[in-house]
């Protein structure tokens, strides 16, 4: 096939799958929170919330668009859409999967969009000029909350941005490749016969204080709970996005979702070993997964009834997920949906992390902050690049 | 393809130093320069120097960010006013100046190199991380070490000139 008519229809897939999903996240987020706290969330629009996304986006879209008198207006109009595109493109980069045959035909592709042999750096970059975003956010709204916002954020994240790239360079020291793909291909060797070669399993466990290092400054550079000083609510209204309404907050929450999915699948390439699963022969785990919990839906929906009131959903979604589990065990479409399961069941950990993080930890103060990252992160990330870097040397 | 793109790219890059040259106020000034390291890096991309691209990028964009802080924390700076008359010397003199030394520049770029080699794209490949690698720790070692200590210095110099007296 055209090469160009599969790249159209490559991205044409990942974009809105990728676009739902975000929606979606905040669903999760919602839920979880809930949940942590002990409440219920979201349960009005749709079976437990399900159409919640839709609405929003309804809302988001529908409600009037203001730009206050005083901003800058140039500035003020750019800098969501620096932000939001930027956070949207560095997806092009990732490998969901390994090279596939597309069933039924002999066209022969990559999951995942492209593969640039600067594969990782293309994140970074883009998150360097992401920081424009929310600088000129906070500065163009002409508003002290706002510009005080920007100022944290963007201290926050060029100063966070320097232990992530030297945690980065571990598990590039160890695979020898700034490409994503043959990153996650060098982690594919099987060790002591039964665990599959994850960056954080080798190396006496040094990447993996590099990977823990890579999710704190992950959750500092997407301005996430407990360092999201930058739009800390007692303090500063919203911070950089105070003056920002309908669409245009839309756009700034948008792409911290997307910079948050970005660099939780980020971490999953080059520290969890991308696609591949913990250890050999783990092919029937994907379907048995989504069997089982079809089943347990399905019982609870028709035998032992959890929602009385609601006889449709649990069976309903029951049936779905029991016809997912049985689409994992088709022979003809296990090399897509079997490494397509790791990794966004790692991703999806990932974000609950994150969400779990949200629901349990308080906020830093600004100090201690920017005492953390130069005092603490840094030094450590350091000592870790020293350590894998010798590693490295007399091994290999 | 590819001369299409690096028509536009390189005009970008000119109006973007133009407009940052020009420009009143002092953010969009270092929008405009932003402007001229991306496009920059979109030229290195289509020499085929991928790692020099994305450093450009990473690197120039990041300390760029810097002086963007500097300039909305420390200068507190708005738009510069306008003069309040312009100078006819300087129209009369100065444009045939500037275009006179574009020519002379022009001539002598035209002079140092010979007519017979021309750049294709894609030709290049000493831009991958591995070829930049090489040449950085192998052929140019001491003028790399001599360079960083340089930028140390520099560092040093900066932080003593900026630290408040503590006495």
């Amino acid at each position: 096939m055209d090469f160009l008519l599969l790249s159209l229809i490559k991205t044409g897939l990942v974009a809105f799958v990728f676009l739902t999903a975000l929606a979606y996240l905040q669903w999760i987020e919602r839920k979880v929170i809930a949940h942590v706290q002990v409440r219920v969330g979201p349960n009005r629009v749709g079976p437990h919330g399900l159409l919640q996304p839709l609405t929003d986006t309804i809302k988001l879209l529908t409600k009037e668009d203001l730009i206050p008198a005083h901003v800058n207006k140039f500035f003020y109009l750019l800098a969501p859409v620096i932000g939001v595109a930027m956070a949207l493109i560095s997806i092009s980069v990732i490998p969901f999967g390994p090279k596939i045959t597309v069933p039924f035909t002999s066209i022969e592709t990559y999951l995942g969009l492209t593969d640039l042999n600067i594969g990782v750096l293309v994140p970074l970059a883009c998150s360097g000029i992401g920081v424009y975003a929310v600088a000129l956010a906070g500065w163009s709204s002409n508003n002290k909350y706002a510009l005080l916002g920007g100022l944290r954020a963007s201290a926050q994240m060029v100063s966070y941005e320097l232990p992530l790239a030297v945690a980065i360079a571990a598990p590039l020291l160890m695979h020898n490749s700034l490409s994503m793909r043959e990153i996650v291909e060098s982690q594919n060797v099987v060790k002591w016969g039964f665990l599959y070669n994850w960056s954080i399993f080798s190396y006496f466990g040094i990447p993996f204080v590099a990977f823990i290092i890579f999710l704190i400054c992950a959750f500092a550079e997407t301005n996430r709970i407990p360092f999201d000083l930058p739009e800390a609510e007692n303090e500063l209204v919203a911070g950089f996005h105070t003056e920002y309404s309908s669409m245009k907050f839309a756009a700034f929450f948008m792409a911290e979702y997307a910079n948050m999915t970005t660099i939780c699948c980020l971490a999953v390439i080059l520290f969890l070993g991308g696609w591949l699963p913990p250890t050999p022969g783990l092919d029937w785990v994907p379907g048995a997964v989504f069997f089982a919990s079809g089943v347990l839906m399905l019982y609870h929906g028709t035998v032992n009834l959890a929602r009385a009131r609601d006889r449709i959903s649990l069976p309903l979604f029951g049936v779905i997920f029991c016809g997912i589990g049985v689409l994992h065990w088709i022979p003809v479409l296990m090399p897509i949906t079997t490494p397509l399961f790791w990794f966004l069941s790692k991703t999806l950990f990932l974000l609950f992390l994150y969400i779990w993080v949200r629901a349990t930890l308080p906020r830093f103060r600004y100090d201690q902050l920017m005492h953390f990252a130069w005092g603490w992160m840094f030094p450590v990330s350091i000592g870790t690049l020293f350590a894998t870097g010798l590693l490295v040397a007399v091994w290999k | 393809m590819d001369p299409i793109l690096f028509a536009i790219f390189a005009g970008i890059a000119v109006v973007c130093g133009i407009v940052m040259v020009t420009q009143r106020h002092p953010i969009a000034s270092a929008l405009s320069l932003i402007g001229v390291m991306g496009s920059l890096a979109v030229l290195y991309l289509l020499l085929g120097a991928e790692f020099i691209a994305a450093a450009q990028v990473i690197v120039y964009a990041g300390a760029i960010m810097v002086l963007f802080l500097f300039v909305i924390m420390l200068l507190n700076a708005g738009a510069e006013p306008k003069p309040l008359r312009s100078s006819y010397l300087a129209g009369f003199l100065g444009v045939p100046m500037v275009l006179a030394l574009m020519g002379l520049l022009g001539y002598l770029v035209k002079r140092s190199f010979p007519l017979d080699v021309t750049v294709r794209f894609g030709d290049f490949t000493g831009g991958s991380a591995k070829a930049v690698g090489d040449a950085l720790f192998r052929k140019y070692l001491l003028p790399f070490e001599v360079t960083s200590v340089l930028v140390l210095i520099a560092i040093l110099g900066a932080v003593v000139l900026a630290r408040k007296e503590m006495d």
